[in-house]
């Protein structure tokens, strides 16, 4: 929870290079660190993989947002801010949501702008409360799908429990925007004795993940590429902190068993792993025949070279147990809907910090690396 | 899942694994040609499952690492044209070229577009009769029909506005090029099951007769590379040399003689140069001269460009078998996925990109990693 703001780039790097020419930080001597205030960022211009979640992303907070914005309540880099207001404790964030196409098999867009960010919430422990949404609407956007993605967002905060209770639209010029994005802001009360953070895995605690993974990216996926399977892939999104309110309950009297608690959106299981490695200077190792893949998210990876462990969900959880509490969390799980197919898939070992590593299915290991940019698919 | 679970059982996986370690008495070096073979045994950790003795070492037949720096040059000035749409397979985005990488010029303004199938340009080019649409024809022989089925529709139906910037090359060549290198250390191949699904392999067998080594045509499940590793090193205990299918599910020694007959209708095959081993003679395709109103070089007036590649890349020597990514100063230091330095570190096939992704463990002192995490949650 003490994390310095930007681990050891914060007082590092230097040499801001006005040009963009590529410069890596093991090109510089060493006397050269650490003398500079401003963090390289090397990039001229803001590319795609900037938003997938993976190291350029992390690369665009750490360099740019962080130094502008830095806080202790905001250097702490989990999905959500906890902090105390006159006694109570409460969870806030915000999510933007700019999915294509906005309706898709198992949901929409106004469904995950809803969901995403009471996910965010519900993975501090907290229970949502209220949301404010605001809309960025393409002139020319039909006024029915605008109705039936703020129908269905209503839907889905009546089902999770919560209550949209401000907002905002603008409207840009035709070819300004894409159609409609949303960005969603939540507030959530903590009420239990939890301690949840991305920094708390320690050497022993077990992994367990709450259900089959990658059908969200490869249902958006099929989509965009015209690709039909025998059953479509439908998107997993759902809110989750029913799942987590069972999960405390299975341990109550030892909530603080639940280390930490992410949903793998973007970057999927394997990015959300090696964040949480890095936060906690711990090392992961994973068994790949214990992740759970539908047979049609598999076929549609390999079809199109992508990696389910890094494709995007968004009804699915994360959570790393202390060892002594994980059969009775695990047993939670599954006695809610959501988490019936929940189940252990590795552990937290004092080995190799800050890296994941995977025993792969003939018995081989490998490193599950931080996605990049965006997932490319490979040629053949 | 039918096709794919059968061959990633780990069970039947020990039992091979087994029988490797029971054939090998002596130390033996094996090239997998292939990217895909490379890709599939770093996934799966198949190095470490074999004895110390067998060494794999990683070939030059990934598509994307030996397309040379001067063709990335040409794609990326072609790219850059306002009235283009440049279709690209996806790993070929973040190619550097001597300036920056196809996702770079797409940040400022470039039209790029990912395709699946080379036939999608088809569709684009209707659909956008006032741009000149441009497909960037990479590969071996795996690709060839599919991009020659593009020239011919593009010819066959009038589009004028398309045409394939063509860098097509051929795995014998290759092949004969590495085994006539004096630093050459392959004693044996898995051969490229999806290329010679295409042309089968009976081109391979004047090559392992001539310079005495087997060459067993693999698939890409791990089982087919641990089961053709051990038919490779049971011919090589045994000081035979010849061709053998493991993938004989999914070819014959003729291959696919139509596809080859339209890829030979297209194509005519010239030198070409690879990125990292230089000019290998009649190593690749370019398009006949019926087919030359749809070539992009000729079109976009971009055959001077010429480039040199960075000096401390030891890319073209990983490419050859001669030495191993862990041996490249530069690797995981100035070199890495995010700012890759040669090819061999771009595309999820070079072998570079795949130890550093999967194997970075195995180093001595894995360089310590810039803390990730994200400030956002969903989508």
């Amino acid at each position: 929870m003490t994390r310095t703001p930007l681990g050891s780039e914060s007082s590092g790097p230097a040499l801001a290079n006005g040009n963009g020419a590529h410069l890596n930080k093991a090109d510089l001597p060493s006397p050269l660190l650490g003398s500079c205030p401003l963090p390289i960022f090397d990039h001229k211009n803001i590319v795609l993989g900037h938003g997938s979640g993976g190291k350029l992303s992390a690369e665009l907070i750490e360099k740019i947002f962080l130094p502008a914005f830095a806080n202790p309540i905001l250097d702490r880099l989990d999905d959500q801010a906890v902090f105390d207001v006159e006694g109570a404790r409460l969870a806030f964030t915000t999510d933007a949501f700019v999915v294509t196409p906005i309706f898709f098999p198992g949901g929409d867009i106004g469904r995950l702008a809803v969901n995403g960010t009471v996910n965010d919430l519900a993975m501090s422990g907290a229970r949502p409360m209220y949301l404010a949404a605001a809309f960025i609407l393409e002139e020319g956007l039909p006024a029915e799908d605008l109705r039936r993605v703020v129908n269905s967002m209503g839907e889905a905060a009546r089902e999770a429990g919560v209550q949209l209770v401000a907002g905002d639209t603008k409207v840009v010029n035709r070819g300004k925007g894409d159609q409609i994005f949303i960005t969603t802001t939540g507030i959530g009360l903590i009420e239990r004795p939890v301690s949840i953070s991305a920094s708390r895995a320690r050497p022993g605690d077990r992994i367990l993940l709450s259900g089959y993974v990658g059908d969200h990216g490869m249902a958006i996926m099929s989509q965009r590429e015209n690709l039909e399977f025998e059953g479509a892939i439908a998107s997993d999104c759902a809110p989750l902190h029913g799942l987590v309110s069972a999960m405390l309950d299975a341990c109550a009297g030892e909530e603080d068993a639940i280390h930490c608690l992410r949903d793998p959106t973007r970057g999927g299981v394997a990015t959300t792993l090696n964040e949480i490695a890095a936060q906690s200077h711990a090392g992961m190792l994973l068994r790949e025949p214990s992740i759970p893949v539908r047979d049609s998210v598999r076929g549609a990876c390999e079809i199109l070279g992508l990696d389910p462990l890094y494709v995007a969900n968004e009804g699915k959880l994360l959570a790393i147990v202390a060892a002594e509490a994980a059969d009775a969390v695990l047993a939670g799980m599954r006695r809610h809907p959501l988490g019936a197919d929940a189940r252990v898939i590795g552990e937290v070992v004092s080995g190799h910090p800050g890296m994941v590593r995977m025993e792969t299915l003939v018995g081989g290991s490998r490193i599950l690396d931080v996605m990049f940019g965006e997932q490319l698919p490979r040629i053949c | 899942m039918k096709y794919l679970d059968e061959y990633r059982d780990g069970r039947v996986a020990r039992k091979i694994v087994d029988e490797i370690h029971r054939a090998q008495t002596q130390p033996w070096v094996i090239m997998e040609v292939c990217g895909g073979q490379t890709h599939s045994i770093v996934k799966n950790g198949i190095d470490h499952l074999l004895p110390p003795g067998v060494e794999l070492v990683h070939g030059p037949g990934c598509p994307v690492c030996v397309t040379p720096l001067e063709m990335i040059d040409k794609a990326h000035a072609i790219a850059r044209r306002p009235d283009v749409i440049f279709c690209s397979f996806g790993d070929m985005l973040r190619v550097p070229g001597s300036n920056g990488d196809l996702f770079t010029i797409k940040s400022e303004g470039g039209e790029v577009r990912v395709v699946y199938s080379p036939l999608d340009c088809v569709k684009i080019a209707r659909a956008n009769p006032q741009k000149q649409v441009v497909f960037f024809a990479i590969g071996f022989e795996t690709t060839s029909p599919a991009n020659a089925m593009l020239a011919w529709r593009a010819k066959k139906e009038g589009l004028t506005n398309l045409s394939l910037l063509v860098s097509h090359v051929l795995v014998p060549p290759a092949l004969e090029a590495i085994l006539q290198s004096p630093d050459n250390r392959v004693q044996g191949f898995l051969g490229p099951g999806h290329v010679c699904a295409v042309v089968g392999y009976e081109d391979y067998e004047p090559i392992s007769a001539r310079f005495h080594v087997p060459i067993v045509i693999t698939g890409f499940e791990p089982l087919d590379i641990l089961q053709g590793t051990l038919l490779t090193i049971r011919q090589l205990e045994a000081g035979e040399a010849r061709v053998e299918n493991e993938y004989s599910r999914i070819l014959d020694r003729h291959g696919n003689t139509a596809a080859q007959s339209l890829v030979m209708q297209v194509f005519e095959v010239v030198d070409r140069r690879w990125r990292g081993i230089g000019t290998i003679p009649m190593s690749g395709y370019r398009l006949r001269p019926e087919f030359r109103e749809h070539d992009a070089e000729q079109r976009f007036n971009v055959a001077e460009i010429d480039t040199l590649e960075p000096e401390i890349c030891i890319s073209g020597q990983i490419l050859r078998g001669i030495r191993k990514p862990k041996d490249c100063p530069a690797f995981g230091t100035l070199c890495t996925p995010q700012r890759p330095l040669g090819a061999t570190m771009v595309s999820a096939e070079g072998a570079c990109a795949a130890y550093y992704a999967y194997g970075r463990h195995l180093q001595p002192a894995p360089p310590v990693d810039v803390p990730v995490h994200a400030l956002g949650g969903a989508a």
